[in-house]
């Protein structure tokens, strides 16, 4: 009998436990946190609770861990701790991977639980902003004013990772602006220059697809790729005002003649055919949206520079080639913006968690101010495609690969008068969220300008 | 009557299954229901809210949309499933040659993982470098994943795919069960095969079709994983079935109070479904189909 009882008491936990990959750990709030998941039973599709990421080290206490985002840019990350573990065996970091959405979830989640990684690698913005209002993250403001560090980044970029005039973030990555990228064959096949303004932009829509070539290739599913034409568009006929009006909250913000005018302008460009067809379905995570330019099937694509990255691996001739064009996104005539802004990621982010023991965020800071972008991580940044937010940098962009583009890159991120921050990461979560959605709507002429502004103004206040 | 002991001691049997459902069922429903009165974005305090989550839940066309979308998905399911697994399983339940290979091919779905199956539409359904961009497949180059009107059905596809396989090794023992002695009297009475069919394998696969169509019925509340990975509830809100509303409320508009509305909306749905299936197709009282043999 009592092992009968054992074996059902087995046979009941496993089921249960199976879908979850285990119970899920941490204390009260992680297990609210969990609570909405289990009910559905949803938990059992592929987020498992929050874990802390870890090993302990020698001395039995946790080791400090940190989550970097897997990608091209994922080995300069790890160069840099390989060469920190191997300094200082004491202090070892645990390094994780994950994919760009799913950790943004998942993190979440973990600094939820108060069972986030030692470092928190963030966007700044409004999800930085969240954390600081909950108190999850450290205040690294002595670090900041370290003059060894405060030489280290460029003011602007490291601007970002401030709230209330604090530090909570310090720079970790590459300056990440959107530019339009371009294939020059293509455009020499029709004998078109790149457009300096909206209209020549317009102009060139009719001629490419006369051609049996599609303007611009964007993934329409992933949704966020969408963003940076929103963002530019209302930044270069509003000028940063209006964007700032929305992170700020007001009233009706979205209601801005110059988002109304942006949304136009973008349902005008999908009906022109500016963009390759089916582009809804072209999902971002194979690459196949940026494929699709550089295998000569679209003339254009408005991107991050993993962009370039992306090429550099998938193609690199197209690069030595010399088939890659790249100019920032054009003017719009009449517009009270000014052409030099720039949107995208000014770069990412560490920020320390308040819930690590002691030790590990003494490792953390140790680590950010000998290693974090030091010269050989700056170089390694280099070497991958991406151009490093340190100052005095210029010389070796001049011994790199391909200095003209990283210097394109460099001068735009470093003397941009607004460096708008990608939208989905600026605003609060929710608003976020509402505005994927709607902007995808708007693509895929679901709604008007108008609907879009009533859907936005209720996500404020 | 059990005597007092006995049943002190099957009260102490049950006790372990008791406190599983307890601990995983019957605490988190508790908690959902909590936390849909309160105010939470996952990370700060957790305020108090009252009913003010569920009035705006229940007046956000988000959810009428959801739900239609869930039912559709549900009737549908059940529409293009139950036969195509009802007809594979007795065919793979004969004895012709090469059934077994065929069977074989028939269940590899089943040993992929929901995130696998998607992932590998999503790749093949690209409408570029998919099976459309295949020389002679040109036809096959539409925007499945991107036409609101076309998506919901290219859904429901994947999920057949997915699901018959199951369903169909439910109704391949099922019909292995059926005495082969009854088939044998039908010969003998001259019944051709589609007269076998209808008037003894189907009444003999009675509670397997409930069996299965309850299985389809409640699965297809909580469609989660598939739709995810393949469309993320895109474009817009047209896949943005009631367990992905809920999904995305809570963890990427991080708004815990209005997704345990969900939740539990998700749960009551599921309840009822279950209890009236079972009510009103004497899934209850299960009895033999044999009677007499």
């Amino acid at each position: 009998m009592v092992r009968k009882v054992k074996d059902m008491k087995t046979s009941v936990g496993s089921s249960r436990a199976l879908p979850s990959k285990g119970p899920v750990k941490g204390r009260v709030k992680g297990l609210a946190m969990g609570l909405a998941l289990l009910v559905a039973g949803v938990a059992a599709c592929g987020t498992s609770g929050p874990q802390q990421a870890g090993s302990t080290s020698a001395d039995g206490n946790a080791a400090p861990s940190a989550w970097i985002i897997s990608g091209v840019t994922a080995k300069a990350f790890q160069n840099s701790f390989d060469s920190w573990n191997a300094a200082h065996p004491g202090q070892r970091f645990a390094i994780q991977e994950f994919a760009n959405d799913p950790y943004k979830q998942k993190i979440r989640t973990a600094v939820g639980a108060r069972q986030a990684p030692t470092l928190i690698y963030g966007w700044g913005g409004g999800v930085l902003k969240s954390y600081v209002d909950a108190g999850a993250v450290e205040d690294l403001s002595d670090i900041a004013d370290d003059p060894a560090l405060k030489e280290r980044f460029l003011p602007a970029i490291a601007a970002a990772g401030t709230v209330n005039g604090k530090t909570y973030a310090v720079p970790n990555n590459g300056v990440k602006p959107v530019v339009i990228y371009y294939n020059k064959d293509l455009f020499a096949k029709i004998g078109a220059q790149p457009p300096k303004t909206w209209n020549e932009l317009m102009a060139l829509v009719p001629r490419f697809t006369g051609a049996g070539i599609a303007p611009f290739t964007v993934s329409g599913q992933a949704k966020w790729p969408l963003l940076p034409w929103l963002a530019y568009l209302v930044d270069r006929i509003g000028g940063p005002r209006v964007m700032n009006d929305v992170a700020a909250g007001k009233p009706n913000a979205w209601s801005d003649p110059a988002v109304t005018e942006a949304n136009q302008k973008i349902q005008q460009l999908v009906k022109a055919g500016g963009f390759v067809k089916g582009f809804s379905s072209i999902s971002t995570d194979s690459g196949a949206d940026v494929a699709l330019m550089y295998t000569g099937k679209a003339a254009m694509t408005l991107g991050l520079p993993a962009t370039y990255q992306t090429i550099k691996t998938a193609d690199p001739a197209f690069i030595t080639g010399g088939k890659l064009g790249y100019f920032p996104f054009p003017a719009v005539e009449g517009g009270k913006g000014d052409p030099a802004d720039v949107v995208g990621n000014p770069t990412n982010f560490w920020s320390i968690s308040s819930a690590a023991t002691p030790a590990q965020k003494q490792a953390a800071r140790e680590y950010i101010k000998s290693d974090l972008l030091n010269q050989k991580y700056a170089a390694d940044l280099l070497a991958v495609g991406n151009v490093p937010p340190v100052t005095g940098v210029e010389d070796s962009i001049a011994k790199s690969e391909d200095p003209a583009y990283f210097s394109m890159i460099y001068e735009l991120a470093a003397k941009a008068p607004n460096f708008q921050l990608s939208l989905d990461q600026a605003l609060a979560p929710e608003q976020g969220d509402k505005l994927l959605t709607a902007l995808q709507q708007i693509f895929l002429g679901e709604i008007t300008p108008e609907q879009f502004a009533t859907t936005m103004n209720a996500t404020i206040g | 009557m059990a005597a007092p002991q006995s049943r002190a001691r099957s009260g102490l049997l049950t006790l372990p299954a008791l406190l599983m459902f307890v601990a995983f069922a019957v605490v988190p429903l508790a908690g959902a229901v909590i936390l849909s009165l309160t105010r939470w974005d996952g990370l700060g305090a957790i305020s108090w809210e009252g009913l003010g989550n569920w009035v705006e839940v229940l007046h956000d066309p988000l959810t009428g949309n959801a739900l239609l979308l869930t039912l559709k998905i549900m009737v549908f399911s059940w529409v293009v499933q139950t036969p195509i697994s009802l007809l594979l399983g007795v065919f793979t339940a004969g004895t012709q040659r090469y059934r077994a290979v065929l069977a074989v091919l028939y269940f590899i779905p089943l040993l992929l993982s929901s995130a696998a199956v998607a992932i590998a539409f999503k790749a093949v359904l690209d409408p570029n470098f998919g099976l459309g961009g295949v020389p002679g497949l040109g036809f096959l180059s539409q925007d499945w994943l991107g036409d609101p009107d076309l998506v919901l059905y290219v859904v429901i596809f994947v999920i057949a795919w997915q699901f018959v396989p199951f369903h169909t090794l439910l109704y391949q023992a099922a019909v292995r069960q059926i005495p082969a002695s009854l088939y044998e009297a039908a010969d003998i009475d001259g019944a051709g095969r589609v007269k076998q069919f209808r008037h003894i394998t189907l009444p003999q696969l009675r509670n397997t079709i409930i069996t299965s169509s309850t299985l389809m019925v409640t699965g297809s509340l909580t469609y989660f994983d598939v739709v995810f990975v393949l469309t993320g509830g895109g474009p817009g809100n047209a896949t943005r079935l009631l367990p992905l509303d809920m999904y995305l409320t809570g963890f990427s508009a991080n708004d815990m109070g209005k997704a345990s509305v969900l939740a539990v909306i998700l749960v009551v749905t599921g309840l009822a479904l279950a209890f009236s299936l079972t009510k009103y197709t004497g899934f209850a009282r299960m009895r033999s189909e044999q009677e007499g043999l």
